[in-house]
């Protein structure tokens, strides 16, 4: 679907910025919002470029830079740091030879850090993609990455 | 209704809506701000302004609460100096400490309370990184280093220009002010207007500084340098030296510069009183075109083009308007042609041995002189601009006491002017100026107001409008008989685009309109000494009003230099000199390439 088409299953009013966004992201081959995409958002919605730019950089789930197919975010809120999640980060950089921000050479992984997934209980987690996975230590992080691997190099 | 506060122990009556900021302000009362902007946003994010209010359980920003009946108010409790100390310190924690070095020394609203509040350790460590200078472009410089995320800048130019270039992104600790397309301004769409570096409370945005150059220029003894100012500065720059907005200090400064070293004092006003000849003559152009030879593709209404600001927002959001701007060149632009061509073989100087150096009210003067159209003297017409407040500096530097200098004369022939040209300073003012001569022109007469005031147009409100009736043409001009001119007047880009819609639309509509792109014209200008606020726009206006009323002429046309270039030089208005010399083009930049 083309930006313009987007905002019109949306309506362009500014409240629905945050779905056309998302749409646009979801619709990007490599998983982020390019800046052609938000220069004709900005003309199909008669809001500034600064404006779009300013909503979609207030939130986590929006990328400006090229990502890889499968986004892990791992929880940073307190909860999840008291139990570990730094060790949690190490497994994946470790596994994935990438640190938050960057993305496997494969084009496969790319790892974020995120606020509170809302999954406290099961604290330290994580979510890959629309996924979330919790009581995470290194052994279960080495078994979901390599599992998602697998089925990819198939 | 009002309602009965008490405050510090002082009883005070005040209207309902009064907040608690301006209530206090009411009986003497200094409640500290920073994020805070007089008519304009008090989003109460910096906490600079909290006070105590009995009963409430917390300290309250007084910018924006408002005042209730028998509301109690302490504002210098030890509570409320302990925690706008710490807001201080943590201000500063992430704030670079180089005082010294910053363009802001001594003039900065951070700096200022970390001294009120005796501010002697900073007990927290900064975390942050250093992120790049934005020199990108030839008018502002942004130190997002320096910047205290107030969003003052973010409000003038998105809610009074409507450019909408600066925004908040990311979010809390990571957030910056930032320009909405790449990280530079030169990415993004900036008119340069400088509205932002009129209210930055430090020293993130700033005009770029010239001084230097300038110095060098006048440094080196095979150099003529001569300077130009435009009007709005004799109203403005005794605010540098700590005089009252609007204090007319025309003869001072002529002192100052003649003593900083410039080999010759001009005055932009003599272009000014040029550009009425010319684009008066270019109006009545258009309307002879339009009334008598019926041509389809001439372009009415026309719309002035004195203001660079104003030049740039038309070329990148409404360059529809390209063939509507006139032609001529702004007041600094034509001086600068004149003074390397005219002037010079008057004085037998070759051009490039010529600096012209203009004083400004405006940023977007720096951008101006930088365009690849203004080289038409056969070198950079204009060579350097200094703002308002680097005047205020460079006199500074040099030692002069300004306050008690004698007053001069400018030179002639290049500071001869009229008052019309005085009243280019401020909104409504080129048109009337304007008019005083085209009404002439075509009538033999007058122009038939009060003082040669067009009331309607004159003041703040952000569009203005007028018409009036020509009558008792000459013969020349007899096609115009009974004709009414219809002007507008807009100040603020976001009144122009007020303005421009209602064009558009057909609501409206104009044979002359004048656009000046900073609120209350170039009086109020992002090169101007800070603050302005309204009251200070409107005493810098009536100060140049008052300097045009005690002038010996106040039509441009009877400015007798004008006559002479015409007599000697210039031949005729818009003839092939004036063609070459004191008109120019547009460009479409409103499709700017995206960065991927």
């Amino acid at each position: 679907m083309t930006v313009k088409e987007i905002v019109k299953e949306h309506g362009n009013k500014r409240e629905n910025l945050l779905q056309i966004l998302h749409d646009i992201q979801n619709q990007n081959p490599d998983n982020y919002i390019c800046e052609k995409a938000i220069c004709e958002l900005s003309k199909e919605m008669n809001i500034p470029v600064s404006g779009i730019k300013g909503t979609a950089s207030f939130y986590t789930m929006f990328s400006f830079t090229p990502r890889g197919k499968y986004i892990i975010r791992v929880c940073e809120s307190p909860p999840c740091h008291i139990l570990g999640a730094q060790t949690i980060f190490e497994a994946i950089e470790l596994k994935l030879g990438i640190e938050v921000g960057e993305t496997t050479d494969d084009g496969l992984f790319t790892l974020e850090g995120t606020s509170c997934l809302g999954v406290c209980g099961v604290a330290p987690a994580m979510m890959i993609n629309e996924e979330v996975y919790g009581n995470l230590d290194k052994e279960k992080i080495s078994k979901i990455l390599s599992l998602i691997q697998n089925k990819e190099r198939k | 209704m009002s309602v009965n506060i008490i405050i510090n122990n002082m009883e005070v009556n005040v209207p309902r809506d009064t907040t608690i900021l301006d209530a206090a302000k009411k009986i003497g009362i200094k409640i500290p701000t920073l994020c805070y902007l007089a008519d304009l946003q008090n989003p109460g994010s910096c906490r600079m302004c909290i006070v105590e209010v009995e009963g409430a359980k917390a300290l309250q920003p007084s910018c924006v609460t408002k005042v209730s009946e028998g509301m109690n108010i302490r504002t210098n409790t030890k509570k409320v100096r302990d925690a706008r100390k710490i807001i201080l310190e943590l201000l500063l924690s992430d704030h670079p400490w180089e005082c010294n070095t910053c363009d802001r020394n001594q003039s900065c609203e951070l700096q200022k309370l970390a001294d009120e509040y005796g501010i002697n350790e900073v007990r927290f460590q900064s975390v942050r990184e250093r992120m790049p200078l934005d020199e990108s472009t030839p008018g502002i410089i942004r130190d997002p280093n320096k910047c205290i995320l107030c969003r003052r800048c973010v409000s003038v130019c998105q809610d009074v220009q409507g450019v909408d270039t600066l925004a908040p992104r990311a979010r809390g600790f990571d957030t910056i002010i930032a320009p909405g397309q790449g990280d530079m301004l030169s990415e993004a769409v900036c008119v340069q207007c400088g509205q932002c570096a009129a209210v930055c409370p430090v020293g993130a945005i700033s005009e770029k500084d010239d001084i230097d150059k300038v110095w060098e220029a006048i440094d080196d003894p095979n150099k003529f340098v001569v300077v130009q100012t435009a009007p709005a500065i004799r109203a403005a720059l005794g605010e540098c030296f700590d005089l009252k907005p609007g204090a007319l200090i025309k003869g001072k400064m002529t002192t100052a510069l003649r003593r900083l070293g410039f080999d010759k004092v001009f005055d932009t006003n003599f272009t000014a009183d040029l550009t009425i000849i010319e684009e008066g003559t270019e109006l009545l152009t258009r309307l002879k075109k339009a009334l008598v030879d019926k041509d389809k593709n001439v372009a009415l209404p026309m719309f002035t083009s004195c203001s660079p600001g104003w030049v740039n927002y038309m070329e990148s959001f409404y360059p529809e308007l390209i063939p509507n701007v006139s032609t001529c060149k702004s007041p600094q632009q034509m001086f600068g042609a004149v003074a390397k061509t005219y002037y010079a073989s008057k004085v037998d100087k070759k051009k490039e041995d010529i600096i012209v150096v203009s004083i400004m009210p405006c940023t977007a003067k720096k951008f101006e002189c930088n365009r690849d159209e203004m080289n038409d003297s056969g070198v950079k017409d204009v060579d350097y601009v200094l703002t308002t407040r680097e005047l205020g500096k460079f006199i500074k530097q040099a030692g002069i006491d300004f306050i008690n200098l004698p007053d001069e004369e400018m030179d002639a022939p290049l500071g001869t002017s009229t008052g019309a040209a005085d009243i280019f300073a401020n909104t409504g003012g080129v048109m009337e100026a304007a008019l005083r001569t085209a009404y002439e022109i075509v009538t033999g007469k007058e122009l038939p107001f009060k003082g040669l005031h067009i009331a309607p147009i004159e003041g703040l409100k952000g569009v203005k409008e007028a018409s009036l009736k020509i009558e008792g043409t000459t013969k020349e001009w007899r096609f115009l008989e009974g004709v009414t001119l219809d002007v507008a007047v807009a100040h603020g880009l976001g009144n122009a685009k007020k303005l421009i819609e209602s064009i558009k639309s057909g609501e409206k509509s104009y044979h002359f309109i004048e656009i000046m792109a900073c609120p209350g014209g170039c009086i109020g200008g992002g090169g101007q000494p800070r603050m302005t606020t309204d009251a200070i726009r409107q005493a810098r206006i009536n100060a140049i009003y008052k300097e045009d009323e005690g002038r010996k002429f106040r039509k441009s046309h009877d400015n007798p230099a004008i006559k002479e270039i015409y007599e000697e030089f210039l031949i005729k208005p818009l003839g092939e000199k004036s063609h070459h010399l004191l008109h120019t083009t547009y460009t479409n930049k409103k499709e700017p390439s995206p960065k991927k």
